[in-house]
């Protein structure tokens, strides 16, 4: 494996880790694996960090929707001007073209489901080329990002075992 | 009631008195631990509900099902190991199941069966079971825990009948190569030596491919492999392991397992099939974070001058800590609230030595090291 592919399996894991830590994990120098992050983020494979947040445990938390959207598009409207489009929006988390039944599939956060409603009929449903929403409010999340959402740790190994 | 001879000679194993002072405490960061962190993979425990949901819940095969078998079979290519499933496979209840079925079938009473230490615990009482004489075999730190040719020869093992080896290694986490085993396989030969050979961390091997002396010229047919899926699969509970060995040996194993054990317990059987057939890049990726683990532990006791060589397998690092082992160890526990097991608990060469597994979460290694380079400057 090469040098970036080990840094990058060690943030993808945990972007906290510091680069003396990601050194001794992958078997590099530090002055490396500092080049490797920086490769990372030279090349947009890398785009930035973000904590795993469960939204549900803090006080006044964030409402999160799944929406879907179907788009009609003409010779000079292409599925990138629409997103680039849509992606504009600050409330929109993430935004990705997807197969099936729809064109894309949009993460919206918001503070309120009022706010979340309000965006997508005032901002996104009339855009021209838009011919149909669908928001599913997410109730609970159970995984995010690779990690479940459950509480503390629970290890029933003996604690020294042969 | 009166206890058999056998049963009271028999000794409490020294990681039992350190399990006790651990358990004692609630704030202990527990680095002896000889079991993977991680659960079994999500499609063997579905397949292991699958199979009791439809109701399979009778006996196997006395050998196992045929099916696991030959996935094992075909799994132990990849070694350059190859075993007719139909002859020479036996399905048994752990690992630990099949050395003991080896040392039945294979020690006579009065039998010398040369051991390399330090090493997993059970293999001198399983031999004194079988009314074999154990002889110990140290391997040096200076080999990096190899066993050599000179080892053998300096502690007699050319008159033992028997050789027990285990690598990748519990506890130092040493690996043997090809060209290690050739010189033992050549002592083996040479002395006629019979060879049970303790793979079970086979799969848990880091910058270098498993080697095995059941490969080497004429070892096949005078070695057992023992091996199972509770350290590669982290399916130690489910007790599942096996033995690859020549027709004869096999059938003897089965012939004593027929009647101690009848069949190996059916539900993890579905689950190691699925295992086998759907697992390998679960497996590929607890290596993965073992490798990471192990470089950075390695590297910690490094830098506060506790000697570790580079191990090339298991889940353990085996740092020298310069002295009293059990003191260290116990101190450590006191003072810090870290367990380790002290290396001389796995016999003679482990003395001076810590056994520091690293099938535990990489935030806990972080504070557990922290905590251990306190010690040390503190000491």
């Amino acid at each position: 494996m090469d040098a970036e592919r080990e840094v990058l399996d060690v943030l993808a894991r945990n972007a906290r880790e510091d680069i003396d830590d990601i050194a001794a994990q992958t078997g590099l120098d530090a002055a490396a694996v500092a080049d490797a992050i920086d490769a990372l983020e030279a090349d947009n494979v890398v785009h930035g960090y973000q904590a795993v947040v469960d939204w549900d445990r803090v006080d006044e938390g964030k409402i999160r929707a799944v929406v879907e959207i179907n788009v009609e598009l003409d010779r000079e409207t292409g599925y990138e001007e629409v997103a680039d489009r849509i992606a504009k929006f600050p409330a929109v988390d993430a935004l990705h073209l997807v197969s099936g039944d729809y064109d894309f599939a949009v993460e919206v956060l918001g503070e309120t489901m009022q706010d979340v409603s309000r965006f997508i009929s005032e901002q996104v449903a009339p855009m021209p080329e838009v011919t149909q929403t669908v928001t599913h409010y997410i109730m609970e999340t159970y995984k995010d990002g690779g990690v479940r959402f459950e509480d503390g740790d629970d290890d029933d190994r003996l604690s020294v075992s042969p | 009631m009166r206890l058999s001879d056998r049963a009271r000679d028999l000794p409490e194993s020294g990681i039992r008195e350190f399990f006790e002072l651990a358990e004692a405490r609630d704030d202990v960061i527990s680095l002896g631990v000889g079991e993977p962190d991680f659960s079994a993979p999500w499609a063997a425990r579905t397949a292991a509900i699958d199979s009791l949901e439809r109701g399979k819940t009778s006996y196997t095969a006395n050998r196992g099902m045929a099916a696991l078998r030959e996935r094992v079979a075909a799994h132990h290519e990849r070694y350059d190991q190859s075993y007719d499933p139909a002859e020479e496979v036996l399905v048994t209840t752990g690992a630990s199941e099949a050395v003991d079925l080896a040392f039945r079938a294979l020690v006579d009473p009065g039998d010398t069966v040369a051991v390399h230490e330090p090493t997993y615990i059970s293999y001198g009482p399983g031999i004194e079971l079988a009314g074999g004489e154990r002889l110990t075999v140290p391997t040096r730190a200076a080999d990096d825990f190899a066993l050599t040719r000179e080892a053998l020869e300096a502690s007699g093992a050319a008159d033992a009948d028997l050789l027990v080896c285990c690598y990748p290694n519990n506890p130092t986490g040493a690996t043997m190569s090809d060209e290690e085993y050739a010189e033992v396989a050549a002592f083996c030969r040479e002395n006629d030596l019979r060879v049970v050979a303790d793979e079970i961390y086979a799969a848990l091997t880091y910058g270098v491919d498993h080697a095995s002396i059941a490969t080497q010229p004429g070892m096949r047919e005078r070695t057992v492999v023992v091996n199972g899926f509770s350290k590669a699969y982290a399916m130690t509970g489910l007790r599942l392991g096996y033995a690859l060995g020549p027709t004869e040996a096999i059938d003897a194993m089965n012939r004593i397992h027929q009647y101690t054990m009848l069949s190996a317990p059916t539900t993890p059987q579905y689950a190691a099939c699925e295992a086998l057939d759907r697992c390998d890049d679960e497996v590929a990726e607890m290596v993965d974070e073992y490798n990471r683990r192990r470089r950075l532990v390695v590297s910690r006791f490094n830098e506060m001058g506790l000697d570790t060589f580079e191990p090339g397998g298991a889940f353990y690092a085996f740092p020298d800590c310069g002295g009293d082992d059990e003191a260290f160890a116990e101190e450590l526990l006191e003072s810090q609230g870290v367990a380790v097991v002290p290396g001389s608990v796995f016999g003679a060469g482990g003395e001076g030595h810590l056994r520091v597994s690293y099938a535990t979460s990489m935030r806990e290694l972080k504070e557990a090291t922290d905590r251990i380079a306190t010690f040390v400057e503190n000491r």
